[in-house]
């Protein structure tokens, strides 16, 4: 074991060592730290991208979708992130800001995703949930809907899903719902 | 001994200070100085004045430790009487750290314990530097992990990358959940620290999103159900007012919307008090088990002040939930931990050299051989991105900054600089060692 303090240096200088230590520089927390890693180290599949509003803010950014492919071909998808210090023990939080007609994303931007919420792990990246959201455009899913009516339509009527689902990124109106326009 | 003592106040403590035993520690000296050192010289930070925080107190000022600095952030509530035992009905609404301070120094004589009523984020390593030992009871990891970067980064290293002994200020951390609980210490740059494990602290609760909006099954899904979704929809209490914990009104309002939804679903068990909890993710307290915890970190602490026997190696677990169990175990230092791998590397530049020279340097020199370098720092505690290429806009927003010289970026000599990489598991510590072209 390490002997700590032998009674010979025991007396602590109470005020700053100052000169000797260098000046008080504030850390970069953990959640700092590591987010800058997963930053650097995003690769983004080509129909994605991330925008920064303040580039020394790593913890709050942009993502935007374009699908090239699926029901959403065409489409742009805007989700905001944010980065809390508890980062990666807990998962950031993530909303759309675009309106989306889709059976796991509600009016309000909500998510369901597993990796947002239960599913989380710290070993989990920015790239992981990007992938994540990505499929989610690819492969909607009805088993865990957000927006019900959106996922009994998939289920039901494939056809008319689609149709929805373009009607909505053109703008326009799906039942009592006005969808902005999002297309490209 | 100072005049506070009376005969044989401190017997307990002296017979293991002042003659060796079997199971003393090999290097344990014997010798009555070991009190005055305890009395006088050892400096403790007690961090949290809350259930364990009160026991810690307590226990530390009978072992003798009477230089003691608490801090704490909260005021007293009601709900804490029962196990906070510093704290009486007439302290509801002071600081805890105050409190407790006052309670400690009237009660055991000789004591000078000097409270903080503030968030330990707004002290420097100036203050930080100055104890011989931090001993945490906390419920927030947060702050677990931002006095474990505080403490890695008092840390001084030797020529040869040893830790410089006398730098390391051990961390003693106590949790507690309902009838569990962990003690563990913690060596900075020796043993494993909040980072390296950070696996072991359990994972937030969060159910599914789709659960809580459509198939809620428990009282907790319903609540849930208001604070994730109703509460950011209605806005009951304006325009980005966050939802509270502290505030009854806030509360109110939730039980009321989570009893609404939960009768809809035939969901019974919405209560206010489980509302409180589970906005504020409260965790039940048990007084006997924070006793436990704090007992053992008090142990700790005691042991490490006077070497008088081997330090806990190095977590040890406690569960009383059926019978009693407890199971020690060495929690492993990372070889890549974010936090305490990160040996400051000294960089050497003059202060008219430009960023690119030193990206240069870190993509050329051949120790390093980095590929694409990402580069962040802090300055006047704002984090600043000097250059990161692999994300376009930030590029864009960065790149003038490499034909910019050190000193025109603001950076200072002994400035710290982290760098990310793909060739590195974790980013690198660098500090900068700026020369003025006076000095050359
Ligand atoms: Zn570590």
């Amino acid at each position: 074991m390490i002997k700590l303090f032998s009674l010979k240096q025991q007396k602590k200088d109470g005020t700053d060592g100052g000169s000797k230590s260098g000046p008080a520089h504030k850390k970069a927390s953990a959640a700092q730290l590591r987010i800058t890693k997963d930053i650097n180290e995003l690769s983004l599949p080509k129909t994605c991208q991330v925008e920064f509003p303040d580039p020394d803010d790593l913890l709050s950014f942009k993502l935007i979708i374009s699908p090239d492919e699926g029901f959403y071909k065409g489409g742009h998808f805007v989700f905001s992130f944010k980065v809390g210090q508890g980062y990666p023990h807990e998962p950031p939080k993530v909303k759309c800001e675009t309106m989306v007609y889709h059976p796991n994303i509600d009016l309000e931007g909500n998510i369901c995703l597993n990796i947002l919420r239960e599913d989380w792990k710290p070993v989990l990246t920015i790239n992981s949930i990007v992938y994540g959201l990505q499929y989610l455009f690819l492969e909607p899913n009805p088993e865990d809907p957000l927006n019900k009516e959106a996922a009994e339509v998939l289920q039901n009527n494939r056809r008319l899903f689609e149709q929805n689902v373009a009607k909505a990124m053109r703008g326009g109106y799906i039942g009592s719902t006005y969808f902005e326009r999002c297309l490209k | 001994m100072t005049g506070v003592d009376w005969p044989h106040r401190w017997a307990h403590v002296s017979k293991i200070l002042t003659r060796p035993g079997p199971f003393a520690h090999p290097d344990f000296e014997a010798c009555p100085e070991m009190m005055d050192f305890l009395h006088d010289d050892c400096k403790l930070l007690i961090i949290g004045a809350g259930g364990l925080g009160c026991e810690l107190l307590k226990d530390l000022a009978l072992l003798g430790f009477r230089n003691m600095d608490v801090i704490d952030m909260d005021t007293i509530d009601l709900s804490n009487l029962n196990r906070q035992f510093l704290f009486r009905k007439k302290d509801i609404g002071k600081p805890k750290a105050d409190v407790a301070a006052e309670y400690i120094n009237s009660r055991i004589p000789g004591c000078k314990v000097i409270p903080h009523f503030t968030k330990i984020q707004d002290f420097d390593s100036s203050f930080y530097r100055q104890f011989h030992i931090v001993v945490c009871g906390l419920d927030s990891i947060i702050a677990r992990r931002w006095i474990n970067g505080m403490l890695v980064s008092l840390l001084k290293y030797n020529d040869d990358n040893t830790v410089d002994q006398s730098s390391i200020i051990p961390m003693v951390d106590g949790g507690t959940e309902g009838f569990k609980g962990n003690a563990r210490v913690i060596l900075p740059g020796v043993s494993a620290c909040v980072e390296c494990t950070l696996e072991l602290y359990p994972p937030q609760v969060n159910f599914p999103m789709c659960t809580i909006a459509h198939t809620p099954r428990l009282p907790e899904h319903c609540i849930e159900y208001v604070k994730v979704l109703l509460w950011p929809q209605e806005k009951p209490f304006g325009e980005g007012v966050e939802l509270d914990g502290d505030d009854p009104a806030h509360i109110k309002w939730v039980y009321d919307k989570a009893s609404e939804r939960a009768s809809q679903y035939g969901i019974s068990g919405v209560t206010y008090r489980l509302t409180q909890g589970v906005v504020k993710r409260i965790i039940p307290a048990v007084a006997s088990t924070n006793a436990v915890i704090a007992a053992a970190c008090a142990t700790e602490v005691f042991k490490l002040a006077t070497s008088c026997c081997q330090v806990l190696n190095n977590y040890v677990n406690f569960n009383d939930t059926e019978g009693i169990y407890t199971y020690t175990f060495e929690a492993e230092k990372k070889d890549n931990c974010a936090a305490c791998s990160q040996i400051p590397q000294h960089l050497t530049f003059s202060e008219d050299d430009k960023l690119q020279d030193v990206v240069d340097h870190l993509k050329e020199s051949a120790i390093y051989q980095l590929k694409s370098p990402g580069i962040i720092t802090t300055i006047d505690g704002k984090n600043k991105t000097l250059f990161m290429s692999t994300v376009k806009c930030i590029e864009d927003a960065t790149k003038s900054n490499l034909k910019k010289s050190l000193k025109e970026l603001g950076l200072e000599n002994g400035q710290e600089i982290y760098v990310a990489d793909p060739t590195t598991p974790n980013s690198l510590l660098f500090r900068l060692q700026l020369a003025s072209k006076m000095d050359d």
